[in-house]
């Protein structure tokens, strides 16, 4: 393979990988967060995360093409997806609970009930989502998509509203007791399953909010929760379940080594995936609890 | 009641008649994607015209055309593929098989074809390997194997340099860039490894023989990739004018919402199977425009008397422009053909008849070579350059096109419909007095 390198000077394409990098953890982060946080405070390894992404995805894209705009789009979005989720936690999730692997497969199979529901709804064909914020902008002489920007914005708002929510207010401190132990929190008065089910709405909440912000960047179509759930499982495993800030520094990780790869072996850009997860597989053979694991327990 | 019995026993009988009087092709495809779907729609409509017109006669007996849709799931790697074609041929009782998509999954799905001693024609995969090294080596085992469309891989890389040099020439002439920088951006799968190969090749060679110009980089990224912002950065940053593209999945839909959302100055052209598709404007949200393909069918261009009625008949059932998967419809009609010809559903009298087919279909003249591969060039089937124009798919070649000037000066080809390349308007804009 005749792969040339990039021409021109090295400080160009290190804008390039740095941009470029920066972009795309935004939107590993942002996917990455919901099912970091509902793991790692809700203790539910949730598999079907991503696809109640997909789904989100195309519910803005059914109120966009009926006229409405994008935050009433999103807003009533986000309520379905949570009304859709809750109900779904309560039916196949909640029963088996304690159970970690039925729980692994109950959200599994949840998630490939909603692939094949969409299918049936809207056809299998490749769809769009307008961009809330069209256009780019060049920054260090990289052409970057202005909903790149906004995504990376939203990740790092979320990102500080849900450690504002989970360390500043008598909600995330109950979430936290239930989190570390179910069994105390409850003899303390803290309604175990209502804090358990608002943390899956948080959880989903996210999810919309990453179809809001991701959906206009990637194709949208019934499978597209596939690859996002590989590296949403990588970032968070990468970062040590259970820690929040290990997800996000996760996602990081695995976006920088992507882009590397892309830029650094252009004729391998297919292997970008694997060099990522190959990555993560060597932090493990140095820290197996992932990178922030041993302090999970205290950060919750 | 004696009469209803009797009515049901008539109904039976008529039912046992018609039954051994059907001919029962398998329609191989993804039929969740819109390759396989067009695979379906194209022998749907053939077979439905073919029934419609009386069916197809034997030794005095008619036939009608049966069809068994068989999805192979072919765009996700695994197993789906061959048991499906296995399970058409034993359980479902198939005579013909055509279809196919993936060269990966076509490499299987023929050997069960060939242990079966089932014909396949194959419309839908291109890798000369399928035919190549088997047809020719061992004929007794994969005479079975004929392909309709598209033509091999080598011919699309010919007809995908040819359209490469018209935009190379468009540079040139409106530009003023004498040696145009080129980079390659190709999925990762087997049927694009050797237009990779040879277009990296070609693109360096001097006039006339290359192309006459630079190459400056390749990017293989997955054929199911959902971004190739970085991809496209990297070849921004490489300095190229052109972006040869070779996508036959998903990923193409992915390229051309990136390329025209970041406004990328590079022109691209290739093959990109999605740019085919009616839909491919809306998949793109719009930012696909003046994407360059390769490709079969494109509006107002007839290939040959067939091709705009054909295309008319499509979209009014189906309401969409039909892509090359749709060469289903020319296949039936091939394999009916030889099947009359023939006079028989024997395996070994279809195949000689197919060998000797000689059918103007939709594509073009339709003949086959000693590895039972469709011709391709002036005179058989050449293929489309089309571009997206005005939120139409234009066909821009074969326009003036002189296949060989040095020993037929006066051969000129071109299809009546087609129009010129357009340089995308962002694109020369941002080359134009940069002439080098």
């Amino acid at each position: 393979m005749g792969s040339a390198g990039p021409i021109g000077p090295a400080f160009p394409v290190i804008a390039d990988i740095l941009v470029n990098g920066l972009v795309r953890s935004g939107v590993y982060a942002m996917l990455a967060l919901g099912f970091g946080l509902v793991f790692g405070v809700g203790r539910v390894l949730n598999l079907a995360h991503t696809a109640f992404y997909m789904v989100a995805s195309y519910g803005i894209l059914h109120f966009v093409t009926t006229g409405l705009g994008t935050p009433l789009a999103v807003t009533l979005t986000a309520l379905g997806v949570i009304a859709v989720g809750l109900a779904l936690y309560k039916f196949f999730i909640e029963p088996v609970r304690e159970m970690e692997s039925t729980v692994l497969i109950a959200t599994l199979a949840v998630a490939i009930l909603l692939q094949e529901l969409i299918l049936v709804l809207f056809g299998s064909e490749v769809r769009h989502v307008p961009a809330a914020f069209p256009g780019y902008t060049r920054i260090a002489g990289v052409r970057l998509g202005n909903q790149e920007m906004a995504t990376l914005v939203l990740a790092t708002i979320s990102l500080i509203g849900t450690w504002l929510l989970l360390s500043r207010t008598r909600l995330g401190l109950a979430i936290r007791a239930a989190a570390q132990d179910r069994e105390v929190a409850n003899l303390m008065g803290i309604n175990v399953n209502r804090v358990t089910a608002i943390v899956m709405a948080l959880g989903f909440l996210l999810a919309s909010l990453a179809g809001a912000a991701v959906a206009p960047l990637l194709p949208v179509e019934p499978r597209m929760w596939m690859h996002p759930l590989v590296i949403v499982l990588a970032a968070v495993v990468l970062g040590g379940l259970g820690s929040l800030k290990g997800s996000v520094i996760g996602a990081v990780i695995l976006a920088f080594a992507e882009v590397l790869v892309v830029f650094l072996i252009p004729g391998g850009s297919y292997l970008r995936t694997a060099v990522a997860l190959l990555i993560m597989v060597c932090v493990f053979l140095i820290r197996p609890e992932g990178l922030f694991g041993a302090s999970a327990t205290e950060e919750r | 009641m004696r009469s209803l019995f009797a009515c049901l026993v008539l109904a039976v009988v008529l039912g046992m008649g018609t039954c051994g009087q059907v001919i029962r092709i398998g329609v191989v495809g993804p039929m969740a994607y819109i390759q396989g779907e067009h695979q379906w729609y194209g022998a749907t409509l053939a077979a439905d015209e073919i029934n419609a017109a009386g069916g197809i006669a034997i030794d005095g007996k008619t036939y009608t055309i049966e069809l068994v849709r068989i999805d192979s799931n072919e765009m996700q790697p695994g197993p789906d593929a061959v048991s499906a074609v296995e399970r058409a041929i034993t359980a479902q009782k198939v005579d013909f098989l055509i279809g196919g998509f993936r060269t990966e999954a076509m490499l299987a799905m023929t050997e069960v074809a060939a242990d079966y001693r089932t014909i396949f024609l194959i419309a839908g995969a291109a890798d000369d390997g399928l035919l190549k090294g088997r047809v020719d080596k061992d004929y007794e085992r994969y005479k079975y194997l004929f392909r309709v469309t598209p033509v091999r891989s080598t011919s699309l890389a010919r007809v995908s340099f040819i359209l490469l040099g018209e935009v190379m020439d468009a540079f040139r002439h409106e530009l003023g860039i004498a040696e145009p920088r080129v980079a390659v951006i190709a999925e990762q799968a087997a049927w694009a490894n050797q237009v990779v190969a040879l277009v990296e090749l070609m693109a360096n060679a001097p006039l006339p023989f290359g192309l006459g110009g630079k190459h400056v980089g390749t990017w293989r990224p997955s054929a199911l990739a959902t971004s190739v912002a970085a991809e496209l950065s990297a070849i921004e940053r490489a300095g190229a004018h052109i972006v040869f593209t070779v996508f036959s999945g998903p990923v193409g839909v992915v390229f051309g919402r990136d390329w025209g959302r970041l406004q990328i100055p590079v022109a691209p052209v290739g093959i990109n199977v999605e740019a085919q598709a009616q839909g491919w404007l809306t998949a793109t949200g719009g930012f696909g425009a003046y994407m360059a393909t390769v490709g079969i069918y494109a509006e107002g261009v007839a290939v040959t008397e067939k091709t705009l009625p054909f295309m008319a008949r499509f979209r009014t059932k189906f309401g969409q422009i039909p892509l090359y998967t749709a060469g289903t419809y020319d296949t039936i009609y091939i394999l009916a053909d030889a099947i009359r010809r023939a006079g028989s559903l024997q395996a070994d009298a279809v195949i000689q008849a197919l060998e000797a087919t000689d059918y103007v279909s939709t594509l073009g003249r339709v003949a086959f070579d000693e590895l039972h591969d469709s011709i391709w060039g002036p005179g058989y089937v050449t293929g489309l350059g089309v571009q997206w124009q005005d939120g139409t798919k234009r066909g821009f070649w074969p326009r003036q096109w002189r296949p060989d000037p040095t020993a037929q000066p006066d051969l000129v080809v071109g299809y009546p419909g087609t129009v010129p390349y357009q340089i995308p308007p962002w694109v020369a804009d941002h080359w134009r007095g940069a002439g080098e």
